[in-house]
């Protein structure tokens, strides 16, 4: 699949000498909606802001959809929608008049029927002659996102777009987003809702401290570092774990009470039954089992844990 | 989109600010008409009754462009100051830096609207002024291209200054300190020729000078310098602010991190 977007050698250190980026290489590819996942201060918005024009880079360059971000600014820019992290609106103009003044700022005629069309969308139609001051914190963030719809995007960044927005809303916002990427616009979003990433992306990209430390198919990487684990109740409390038991890499949990079993579900054979047959042999019994899989959000904070670690 | 000028954003920061400037009628319109009667009460009765005029004219319309001017130059400063820096206060400047526009489009857009608001009050002021005295205007196009040539410079003017500020004081710093005091030190209520010849000479540096000496001789043919050198000093001040908004946008200078 082609990018849309393609960074090569960027990076950024800010006048204070602090390093927000060190290099960056990454393609979005044309129609997917890549998550942006790091802790905070990794560089998110950073790198969002570097694409959209916001704060200048240090080194390296990105192409939109062809255009250099410096020597064609205007190509590059007038594809992209960014909805930033602040709810950062005007206070005194309407709900449309705010609308309608990006989408001429970016450059594109007038046309009542498509920011109607949005603003109805994004449930803001009753909205629309409100002084935007008046309205909620969730109201605003739609605004912002109808902002950035205002002048048909390709690209729609969307910087924690669901903080502090409530869970109707939230639902509401994905639906759009869907629609988006149904309609070819590539999203490329951020979020601390690592449940949102599990669920709404395509890819999953990982930032810690200005490196992209991992960039990944959804699946595949929920499959590649999705661990499953077994945990059996035992009836009787084990003092250690039995030498014979040893190639199971078990591990003894709540005062003996528990035996833990990590197993990788891709993995032709898991070892489920010949550690269950093993126990059998042994007459180690057990009151219950259950399984657990990891979650999106395991896999992140162990990835930005081991990198942590490495780079200390 | 392709290379030519974004004249849909130029038409959208001017449509903003103009509908900023219609919402504060009051502040930007109605309080400086008040502001300058109350000036030409004062000064144009009670002191013109003493000075009944310099060089051949009428204290009371000798003063008028003097306090046109004084209007234009506090006026065009804050109100384009104001534009650009509220948008960087509040962060919505975001949308102007990630937008397909120009510096040159966005310093169109902002300075144009300052612009055309001081000269509707710059000609608001010489029509109340009327009311009070006699005028006359020995050359109404050079008068009217003093007024739009300084509310344009001036503008540009505040557009550096509402970047460079970083709080509201130094926004109105620049104003209040600079501004004010060196229009009523540049012949607002009288004639350069007046002062001790040092003193003349001290008042060529003040930039004001120019500007309305060059004002003053579009209505009455009197001036302290030559309306040449007025407009060649108005034109050099504003280039000198279009290289500054120029070196702004190019460097990012407190735009861009």
């Amino acid at each position: 699949m082609p990018s849309i977007i393609s960074i090569n050698g960027l990076s950024k250190t800010y006048a204070s000498g602090f390093q927000a980026l060190k290099t960056i290489n990454l393609d979005i590819k044309r129609g997917e909606i890549f998550a942006l996942l790091g802790p905070n201060g990794a560089g998110k918005t950073t790198l969002i802001g570097i694409i959209c024009g916001i704060v200048n880079a240090s080194t390296g360059t990105v192409q939109v959809d062809g255009h250099d971000i410096i020597d064609d600014y205007r190509a590059a820019r007038s594809l992209i929608g960014l909805v930033p992290q602040e709810l950062t609106t005007d206070a005194f103009e309407t709900v449309w008049d705010t609308v309608s003044f990006s989408r001429g700022l970016f450059g594109k005629p007038k046309n009542p029927a498509y920011i109607e069309k949005i603003l109805k969308e994004l449930s803001l139609w009753d909205k629309k002659d409100n002084k935007i001051l008046t309205l909620s914190g969730g109201m605003k963030r739609r605004v912002l996102i109808a902002k950035a719809l205002s002048h048909e995007p390709q690209v729609l960044f969307l910087d924690e777009p669901t903080a502090g927005v409530d869970v109707e809303l939230r639902k509401d916002m994905w639906q759009v987003v869907r629609n988006l990427r149904d309609a070819g616009v590539t999203i490329i979003l951020t979020t601390h809702y690592i449940e949102e990433a599990e669920d709404m992306a395509d890819r999953i990209g990982v930032i810690s401290k200005g490196e992209i430390i991992l960039v990944e198919n959804k699946v595949e990487l929920m499959r590649k570092l999705g661990k499953k684990q077994l945990t059996l109740h035992l009836q009787k409390p084990l003092d250690a774990v039995p030498a014979e038991l040893a190639a199971h890499k078990l591990e003894l949990a709540d005062n003996g009470n528990e035996l833990v079993f990590t197993y990788d579900t891709s993995a032709e054979r898991t070892g489920v039954t010949a550690l269950l047959s093993d126990l059998a042999r042994l007459e180690i019994r057990f009151r219950d089992l259950q399984t657990t899989q990891s979650s999106l959000e395991d896999i992140f904070i162990g990835l930005v844990h081991n990198s942590a670690g490495a780079a200390a | 989109m392709n290379q030519a000028i974004n004249t849909h954003a130029i038409i959208a920061i001017y449509k903003f600010e103009m509908a900023r400037t219609l919402r504060t009628v009051w502040q930007s319109i109605v309080s400086p008409v008040i502001s300058t009667s109350l000036y030409f009460v004062v000064f144009g009765a009670a002191i013109g009754s003493r000075i009944t005029e310099i060089e051949g004219i009428p204290y009371g319309a000798f003063i008028v462009p003097g306090l046109i001017m004084l209007m234009l130059l506090t006026q065009s400063t804050m109100n384009a100051s104001f534009g650009i820096y509220f948008p960087r206060f509040t962060g919505t400047i975001y949308e102007l830096l990630s937008a397909p526009v120009s510096s040159f489009e966005i310093a169109c857009g902002f300075v144009g609207a300052a612009a055309t608001k001081s000269i509707i009050l710059g000609l608001i002021i010489l029509a109340t002024s009327w009311l009070f005295v006699p005028m006359q205007i020995a050359h109404p196009f050079w008068m009217l291209g003093f007024l739009v040539l300084t509310a344009i410079t001036f503008s540009l003017f505040g557009f550096i200054i509402g970047i460079w500020a970083d709080g509201f004081e130094q926004l109105q710093i620049i104003p209040l300190l600079i501004i004010t005091p060196l229009t009523f030190l540049g012949g607002t209520f009288y004639s350069t020729h007046v002062l001790p010849p040092f003193w003349q000479t001290v008042t060529l540096f003040n930039p004001v000078v120019y500007l309305i000496s060059g004002f003053r001789w579009a209505f009455f043919e009197v001036s302290d310098v030559s309306p040449w050198v007025s407009l060649a000093m108005t034109l050099l001040f504003m280039v000198m602010c279009v290289v500054t908004i120029w070196w702004i946008f190019k460097s990012g200078y407190r735009l861009k991190k």
